[in-house]
């Protein structure tokens, strides 16, 4: 029957009760959907930070003051002078933080790049020509995801020296397997639909369908996609370099900022906390817009 | 058995004034309002309606499994005195499956697919009593065949999986019969299956019925099955009940305009001219959000007027049994030219 | 069931030998293999010493060949470090890290399929809501960071725990509980959403018309079908908390393979890491293959075809 007993399969007895358009629909959903707009704002602010980064930041990330090293935060006693501090150089902890903003956001932004090409690339050739193409591509996702992310990328920007270049490279090269399930996944869904056939009946190129009528409707998954990967470059890329072997000194890098205050920690626990905490909010807020705008673009996929 | 039919005449079950309302985001769906009706021991009741008309919520309600947000109110839902709107958790759980049992439409998606058969068949049984494993084990083998599954005891160990729709639908009647219920509810339980199994099952349902004595309510919307098995029938529209009666009566004079429409759209042996065309009722059932008043027919009904959007007045015809709810008297219908019927009456 | 044994089997063999294939490529992603290993300040002679001593000579699908060879009968040449067979090197961390991996995945099941049950059966109560608020933080925390704060906490500030080492049953508690929040919040959606839908399906209604308890119904008939994708998610995060490691390892100490893969990346032991990478590789193919089997196992649909 129709009439099951939960509330959900009382809806489509209410869909001709609400009224508004799609476009207004979405943008209400958009706005009225409470996670996406925290992360959007907070990624928004970072980002505006980052890009400002030597007009905000008081001082020289660089600048190395080693009369006045590890001064304590404001709120632990400190001076205004130095809000978050310094670290063991005498640097300022406030500007190194703006500064490494740009580090994280620029190799979350260009690694889920590199990865999204090449993932979006063989999960949209697996799903749209099937057959052997699929099986190369299942098997390449197969490798990859038995290769161990960290252990990989540490070596190779071991051989390769830790330069933010072989950093984003890296782990570029390697964070493309969920792009590819998801693309494969979605262009799968997409190619059975009738404007596809429709398309292939009038004799249009295969680039011309995968570019016009594959990829326009797979658009949101990717975009939820690349927000989630950018999010794991940036801890991978703080991973790597809290543990030596990303990112290299003297370059702030908020996994860097960790390493280095770790060993200070058990007298200066806020050299590890600040940094570690900024990195937790972005990476948090990243996620939180990836996740709402899963549930905007796909409501019926929410449960 | 001997105790039931020292109680023949005293319904098994009794409901009065059924209502259950449905919170929803828009407001309140009044699925079902003010269903009430008797069932004897040995009885067969057809309800009969369209999709959506409350026809399983009510045997839902029945058995104590509406989703938890939903609670059905009654001024009267006695099952053999015991008041099932007020009983506790543990009490209808006592009399699911052991005194009422459920059959439900779709045998393809009602057996767990993690066990097996057997499994699932003595369970029925070991849920409601000390039954040994091995006398349950009998028991599901002697129902299996009473189903009229051959191989009977290899069946036990198999998957619903490995089950055709018809088949998995025996093992649900044989699940549903294990504790040998003095009610059982089938809910429309053959339209998920081919045409020529719908009339094997039901006529094993209604033969088991007879064998075992036991009260049955079939939801329906296959008025020719109404016409073989049904005692009483009971016909819903919009979550109300328009119209009730004995079968013979309901088909020989049918009173409610959506009654008579509905017996103008099937075809009857004997009664439909051969090469007349079936009647069909144009228009669509209103929404139950929020206030609903009047009859809710009165939208697709050719005999509306305003004093449809009133108070709808119970008839009762003369022998008692037979009532529907109309603002019309059965004889200001006899206007509406009903061919199939008619030429009967 | 048989056939899909092999098939999946077949499958691993080929992905094993493809992981072992990069892996080993790895050696010459520097260029020069011999110029990496002599160190700086060698001379030319040097190099052609050490290219003749190590065989880097020889085409590389020749050294690959004999590598995988030796690597087959459990030979990974010798560390370049340690300067002691790797083979008995990784064999040795092996236990601490395959115990804490053990732990690990013990700790995120036995916490986040519970709370994804009890998040599936009352949706959006507080204890849903604490659930999901802890899938989503659980997934921003960057683990170095979440096991310096423990150490911080427990160790520094509370004298609780020991924050390094590997003497006590004790000093496993931190690094257990940062390795298997990671996998945490996968699992727990996974069971959430898999409860979810399960309950909403006619058998459950079956089981209820029986007059099953509610207990019953969730934990015979529910999560009996809500468990089965869980135990591949399962293997798949033991993968990668395996391969996840070195993050645990190198915080707090822990000489496990994955704090061996630390010091041999960090000291361009070659040889020490392209078997490391091997070897985690191999456990992530053999846990998801296992759970595969599992699944079929479980799946009544999968076991009999």
């Amino acid at each position: 029957m129709t009439l099951a007993p939960s509330t959900n399969s009382v809806d489509p007895l209410l869909q001709d009760i609400v009224g508004p358009t799609p476009g207004q629909q979405l943008r209400r959903r958009f706005f009225g959907h409470r996670g996406l707009m925290i992360g959007a704002s907070v990624v928004a602010v970072l980002l505006v930070i980052a890009l400002l980064a030597p007009v905000i930041a008081p001082h020289d990330p660089y600048a190395q003051d080693l009369l006045a090293r590890m001064k304590p935060p404001v709120f632990l006693g400190g001076t205004w002078e130095h809000i978050l501090g310094t670290d063991h150089l005498g640097r300022d902890y406030l500007s190194r933080l703006i500064y490494g903003a740009r580090v994280s956001l620029l190799i979350g932004f260009v690694a889920a790049l590199i990865s999204g090409t090449i993932g979006t690339a063989m999960g949209v050739a697996a799903g749209y020509f099937g057959g052997r193409t699929d099986a190369v591509v299942t098997f390449l996702i197969n490798v990859r995801l038995a290769m161990p992310v960290v252990l990989v990328a540490l070596a190779v920007v071991a051989i390769l020296g830790g330069s933010l270049q072989v950093v984003i490279g890296v782990l570029g090269l390697l964070l493309w397997d969920r792009f590819a399930v998801v693309m494969r996944a979605s262009t799968l869904q997409v190619r059975g639909r009738e404007y596809v056939s429709a398309a292939q009946a009038v004799g249009a190129s295969t680039p011309r369908i995968l570019l016009s009528e594959i990829m326009p409707n797979i658009l949101n998954n990717l975009i939820v996609v690349i927000t989630l990967e950018m999010a794991h470059a940036i801890l991978l890329e703080a991973t790597l370099s809290f543990l030596g072997l990303g990112v290299q000194p003297p370059t702030p890098s908020w996994g860097l900022m960790v390493s280095e205050g770790k060993n200070m920690m058990l007298f200066e626990p806020w050299l590890v906390l600040i940094p570690g905490a900024v990195l937790f909010v972005l990476v948090l807020a990243i996620n939180l817009m990836g996740d709402g705008l899963r549930d905007v673009t796909a409501p019926e996929n929410r449960s | 058995m001997s105790q039931n039919n020292f109680r023949q005449d005293i319904p098994l079950l009794s409901i009065d004034n059924l209502t259950i309302d449905i919170p929803t985001a828009a407001g309140t769906l009044h699925a079902v309002r003010g269903i009430s009706f008797d069932l004897k021991r040995g009885e067969t009741l057809c309800i009969v309606g369209e999709s959506g008309s409350g026809k399983s919520l009510t045997s839902l309600a029945l058995m104590g499994l509406l989703g938890k947000n939903i609670t059905p109110r009654a001024d009267k839902m006695e099952f053999d005195g015991v008041e099932l709107t007020t009983a506790s958790a543990r009490t209808m759980r006592n009399l699911r499956g052991a005194r009422m049992s459920m059959i439900f439409q779709e045998p393809m998606t009602s057996l767990n697919p993690a066990y097996t058969i057997g499994d699932q068949l003595m369970e029925a049984l070991t849920l409601h009593g000390s039954t040994n494993r091995k006398k349950a084990r009998a028991r599901a083998i002697e129902l299996l065949e009473k189903v009229g599954i051959t191989a009977a005891e290899s069946r036990l160990s198999q998957y619903p999986h490995q089950l055709s729709g018809g088949l998995r639908q025996r093992v649900m009647i044989a699940m549903a019969l294990m504790c040998e219920p003095e009610l059982i509810i089938a809910d429309e339980p053959t339209t998920a299956l081919d045409v020529t199994i719908q009339a094997q099952i039901l006529r094993l349902l209604a033969e088991l019925q007879r064998e075992m004595n036991m009260a049955m309510i079939l939801i329906t919307h296959d008025l020719g099955v109404v016409a073989r098995v049904a005692d009483k029938v009971a016909v819903m529209y919009a979550g109300e009940l328009v119209e009730t009666g004995p079968v013979d009566e309901i088909f020989a004079a049918p009173s409610h305009p959506y009654t008579r429409g509905l017996l103008r759209c099937i075809p009857l042996p004997g009664k439909t001219k051969r090469g007349s065309v079936l009647g069909t009722i144009p228009g669509i059932v209103p929404s139950l959000v929020g206030e609903v008043n009047g009859c809710t027919f009165r939208t697709r009904c050719e005999h509306a007027s305003p004093a449809c959007r009133g108070t709808i007045p119970l008839h009762t015809s003369p022998t008692g049994t037979h009532t529907f709810r109309c603002i019309h008297q059965p004889e200001d219908l006899e206007t509406d030219a009903v061919q199939s019927t008619g030429a009967n009456a | 069931m048989l056939n899909f044994i092999l098939k999946r089997l077949g499958l691993a063999f080929l992905v094993a030998l493809t992981v072992s294939f990069i892996s080993f490529s790895l050696l010459f992603l520097s260029g020069d293999p011999a110029i990496a290993l002599a160190g700086e300040g060698a001379t030319d002679q040097d190099v052609v010493a050490i290219r003749e001593l190590y065989g880097f000579d020889r085409p590389m699908l020749v050294q690959y060949a004999s590598w995988l060879v030796n690597a087959l009968s459990g030979d990974f040449g010798e560390s370049y470090y340690f300067k002691l067979p790797v083979s008995s090197l990784i064999a040795d961390r092996l236990s601490v890290t395959m115990l804490l991996g053990l732990c690990g995945i013990s700790f995120a099941l036995l916490t986040a399929v519970p709370l994804g049950v009890i998040a599936a059966i009352r949706p959006n109560s507080i204890i849903d809501r604490f659930a999901l608020f802890l899938s989503v933080a659980g997934q921003a925390m960057p683990s170095f960071w979440f096991g310096l704060i423990l150490i911080v906490a427990f160790s520094i500030k509370l004298r609780w725990l020991p924050p390094s080492g590997t003497d006590s049953w004790r000093h496993f508690i931190m690094p257990t509980v940062v390795l298997g929040y990671y996998a945490m919040p996968a699992i727990m959606r996974l069971t959430r959403a898999g409860m979810l839908d399960v309950l909403s399906s006619d058998y459950i209604r079956t089981a209820r018309a029986k007059g099953a308890s509610e207990m019953r119904v969730m934990f015979k008939h529910a999560l009996r079908n809500a468990i089965i994708p869980v135990v591949s998610l399962a293997a798949v995060q033991m993968g990668f908390m395996l391969g996840g490691s070195i993050v645990v390892e190198s915080i707090f100490a822990l000489h496990g393979a994955g704090y061996l893969a630390w010091e041999s990346i960090s000291r361009n032991d070659l040889p020490t890491v392209q078997a490391l990478i091997l070897v985690f590789s191999m456990f992530y193919i053999t846990f998801t293959f296992l759970a595969d089997v599992l699944n079929a196992w479980l799946d009544p649909r999968m076991r009999s075809s």
